[in-house]
């Protein structure tokens, strides 16, 4: 283009060719947009994931004001709502019509709203679809009330009067008068939960195993004739552990006269007349009446409650408590085993194997265990750890507990080591590529000192490859966290009435089943009755779910940066 | 680096039988000999990388290798604490002999050689842990454990490699941070902190500025009063400069041995003319 010039001038070195899509090509700016792009779409939805769950999950604890409003369809008599409206949609009076409803003009748009009637045991259902445009007389009367009740969801309506330790009160200060005792009714539950959980249970706990010890001395072949001090013993125990009940039951049926004390009296928006005693429910607002911070206060309350409680109702009301902890301790449990196991094979197949066309398949093969779908690895744990390994150790260890299974049934000790097995690749494949970035230059300068290759692997390899370890471990976490399938064959149950650990011998109990975050998603949203319920919850519990992973994931990331920080050596 | 002349802390992990084995050495020139080289030849794989090489390194003096790139100069050095072991079809004919052993020797453990023959490297290879900890890394291995001890072996080395001043006040820092030149520095103190007899350096100036390379020439002056010293360096000058006898290879073979100012002034062979004036290589 350009005849070479043997003193070339300063303007040749300007920019001449300025149009065309080559040069565009050329300048790059393609590439840029493109690469700019794709962070940019995955950016965009990470945040939509995270902001779709919190918004649709953490909504639902928010105090929805109460409607008060006449419902009349052409040709029915007007009937009374008192109701929370959850969503509204346009649709065609074509639609509304082939539901049954008395449409005149199937061309019209109507606007059909979803609305929480509440006073499931009086109606059949918490929620009903109505059409906007037939209800009138709105009004958003401060004394309306929702009532969370232990059973059948919530309770629309508005307190008549309260009976408290046998007088009533009617009139203003009997909400005040409620409030208090339902403070009280809900201190006296949690200590009848007290009791019941934790100290009767202990009690069960051990009585099962002098069940147990019994048994095992039967086994031995023993009888009560000829060893009668073991025996006796045994019994004296018992007759302690009775007597303790004995002592519990007492003060149980003391606190529980002292609950079903006070009652309120309640009137539905249909004039029906209602006795609740307190002991059947958990709370009590009028949304209408709260300012915005009260309602904010009560939103985090609910929050908490969310994630501190106990799951009631077929998982649909109360907490999820027991399933984020059995996510977390399935997950450290995993860690611990997976973790150390990792390591070793990735510095034999890296350090100590010959390599050859062997090592290079063992390389190949654990690779591809990494996408074995997860549910084969289920399989392999049911068959495995719990019928072969759990079978065996009842055997040899449990006699006295058969035929119940003690190991031999599905577990958080097998779901673990299932979830293990699952990420070693994970943590394989990432100590080897860190194993490998080791400069030559530092062994041979350890190997010169006079170390063994042993040595020079403890003292200087393995630090130094500790943060590639934990990537490994990292991405192991952020896999196993978020495992559901294989664990609805090992472990996971829909309600486990004990947590994994507690205060009774030996507090770790590796055999017990345990809730899963994820599980817990499915399971509401697929198994529960009430599926309107449900839904929030199943956005709730899947925000916890990531939220859980995120707190993980950030704690090994952590330790990472600070191994990472430390041997920052790796520049050539 | 007075440290190296007034200490005699000749207890430090060292065995006096091989001081004793040293006095009762064969002599070369004005001097014991260290290490004898006898017939060596070495193969990676199918390709001869060394060839016949015969020559004596005599004790407290610096032996100079140099040669064009591929000699087989650096391989040699690394014959004399065996870190040729390392490469896979690397295979070795011939004896090296320190105080009378070979060290090919079925019976002779590669841990204690390497303790006898040190090694300092072409790049400054620091383990990324504090200046303390990399000077008490050889220690360590010995099973040195007592803090006092360590402390004064640490001092006694850094100061040996001339780098105390410097890093007195932050022991506890990561090596990482020092200058290449320190770090090369950082590397023969950890080298001459378990006492070997013979210190290898692989062409230790190579990665380092002027003034560094400097201060390591002036280190190696000081060391060779303790230490049987042999140097790999490409750069004529410096072996000029800092060695007492010097090996000229090419090509797998040993060309030409002798006192350096001889071999500089008056080579014998051809070849060893040819390259010193600078006609190839």
């Amino acid at each position: 283009m350009h005849s070479p010039t043997p003193n070339p001038a300063a303007a040749d070195l300007t920019v001449r060719d300025t149009g065309g899509v080559r040069s565009y090509v050329k300048s790059g700016q393609p590439y840029v947009w493109t690469t700019a792009a794709a962070i940019a779409v995955s950016v965009i939805i990470t945040v939509a994931l995270l902001v779709l769950t919190a918004v649709r999950g953490m909504a639902h604890f928010w105090p929805a004001d109460l409607l008060q409003a006449t419902y009349a369809p052409p040709g029915e008599a007007p009937a009374p709502l008192l109701v929370e409206v959850r969503s509204a949609e346009e649709v065609t009076g074509a639609r509304l019509q082939t539901a049954g409803l008395p449409i005149e003009d199937p061309e019209a748009l109507y606007t059909r709203a979803l609305v929480k009637v509440g006073n499931r045991d009086l109606y059949g259902a918490d929620f009903r679809y109505v059409v906007e445009e037939w209800i009138g007389d709105r009004s958003w009367p401060e004394d309306a009330t929702v009532w969370e009740r232990v059973e059948w969801g919530n309770l629309h309506g508005f307190l008549l009067s309260a009976s408290i330790d046998g007088r009533t009160i009617a009139g203003p200060q009997a909400w005040t008068a409620y409030r208090e005792a339902q403070r009280r009714a809900n201190e006296l539950r949690e200590q009848i939960d007290a009791i019941e959980r934790d100290e009767i249970g202990a009690i069960n706990y051990r009585m099962e195993r002098l069940r147990l010890e019994e048994r095992r001395l039967e086994l031995d072949g023993l009888t009560r004739a000829q060893d009668t001090a073991a025996f006796a013993a045994l019994d004296a125990r018992r007759a302690a552990l009775d007597g303790e009940y004995a002592e519990l039951n007492a003060e149980r049926t003391r606190l529980y006269e002292a609950l079903n004390r006070d009652s309120i009296a309640v009137r539905t928006i249909d004039a029906r007349e209602l006795t609740v005693p307190l002991a059947k429910l958990v709370a009590g607002w009028q949304p209408n009446d709260m300012n915005l911070l009260q309602k904010i206060g009560f939103w985090f309350g609910k929050v908490w409650e969310f994630v501190s409680d106990e799951p009631r109702e077929a998982n649909t009301e109360g907490g999820i408590f027991p399933a984020i902890f059995g996510t977390v301790l399935m997950v450290i449990i995993m860690s611990i085993f997976v973790t150390p196991f990792g390591i070793l094979a990735a510095l034999y197949l890296r350090e100590y194997a010959k390599q050859g066309p062997v090592t290079r398949a063992i390389r190949i093969a654990v690779n591809n265990l990494a996408g074995v779908p997860s549910i084969v690895f289920g399989m392999f744990g049911l068959g495995f750890f719990v019928y072969f390994v759990g079978g065996s150790i009842d055997r040899l260890f449990f006699p006295e507990a058969a035929p119940a299974p003690v190991f031999g049934t599905p577990g958080i000790l097998w779901a673990s080591l299932t979830l293990a097995l699952l990420t070693l690749p994970v943590v394989i494949v990432a100590t080897e590529e860190g194993l490998a970035r080791i400069p030559r230059s530092i062994r041979e300068a350890s190997l010169a000192l006079g170390a063994t290759k042993a040595e020079t692997l403890w003292r200087v390899v393995l630090p130094m490859a500790s943060p590639a370890m934990m990537t490994g471990l990292i991405l192991a976490i952020a896999r196993a966290a978020g495992e559901t399938a294989p664990l609805m064959l090992v472990g996971v149950v829909k309600l486990a009435p004990n947590l994994p650990i507690d205060g009774n011998f030996p507090f770790l109990h590796f055999e017990r089943k345990f809730m899963h975050l994820g599980f817990h998603i499915y399971d509401v949203g697929f198994q529960s009755p009430n599926v309107e319920a449900a839904r929030p919850l199943v956005y709730a519990t899947s925000f916890l779910l990531v939220v859980v992973i995120v707190v993980l994931n950030v704690a090994a990331i952590t330790i990472r940066n600070r191994l990472r920080e430390h041997y920052k050596a790796l520049e050539d | 680096m007075s440290g190296v002349q007034t200490k005699t802390p000749l207890t430090h992990g060292i065995d006096i039988e091989s001081l004793e084995r040293e006095q009762t050495g064969s002599r070369v020139d004005d001097g014991t000999i260290a290490a004898e080289v006898d017939g060596l030849n070495l193969f990676y794989g199918a390709k001869q990388a060394l060839r016949d090489i015969s020559l004596r390194v005599p004790e407290k003096k610096v032996t100079a290798f140099i040669g064009p790139s591929g000699c087989g100069k650096s391989t040699l050095l690394r014959c004399f604490n065996r870190m040729n072991d390392l490469i896979d079809g690397c295979r070795i004919e011939g004896q090296i002999r320190l105080h009378g052993k070979n060290i090919f020797d079925r019976d002779v453990d590669v841990a204690i050689l390497r303790r006898r023959v040190g090694m300092v490297f072409q790049k400054p290879n620091p383990f990324p842990k504090s200046i303390y900890e990399n000077v008490a890394y050889g220690l360590r291995l010995a099973g040195q454990s007592k803090k006092r001890e360590l402390d004064e072996i640490v001092e006694w080395a850094l100061k040996g490699a001339a780098l105390w001043d410097e890093v007195k006040d932050r022991l506890e820092d990561s090596a990482l941070g020092l200058s290449g030149g320190q770090q090369q520095r950082l590397v023969i103190a950890r080298a001459i902190a378990i006492q070997p007899d013979v210190i290898l350096l692989d062409e230790p100036c190579s990665a380092l500025d002027p003034i560094s390379t400097l201060k390591v020439e002036e280190l190696i002056n000081e060391l060779k009063n303790r230490y049987t010293i042999v140097i790999v360096t490409h750069n004529m000058q410096q072996a000029a400069r800092v060695s007492d006898f010097t090996a000229f290879m090419y090509m797998g073979d040993l060309v030409e041995f002798g006192n350096t100012d001889q071999l500089f002034t008056k080579p014998k062979q051809k070849q060893t003319e040819d390259y010193i004036t600078g006609r190839y290589g």
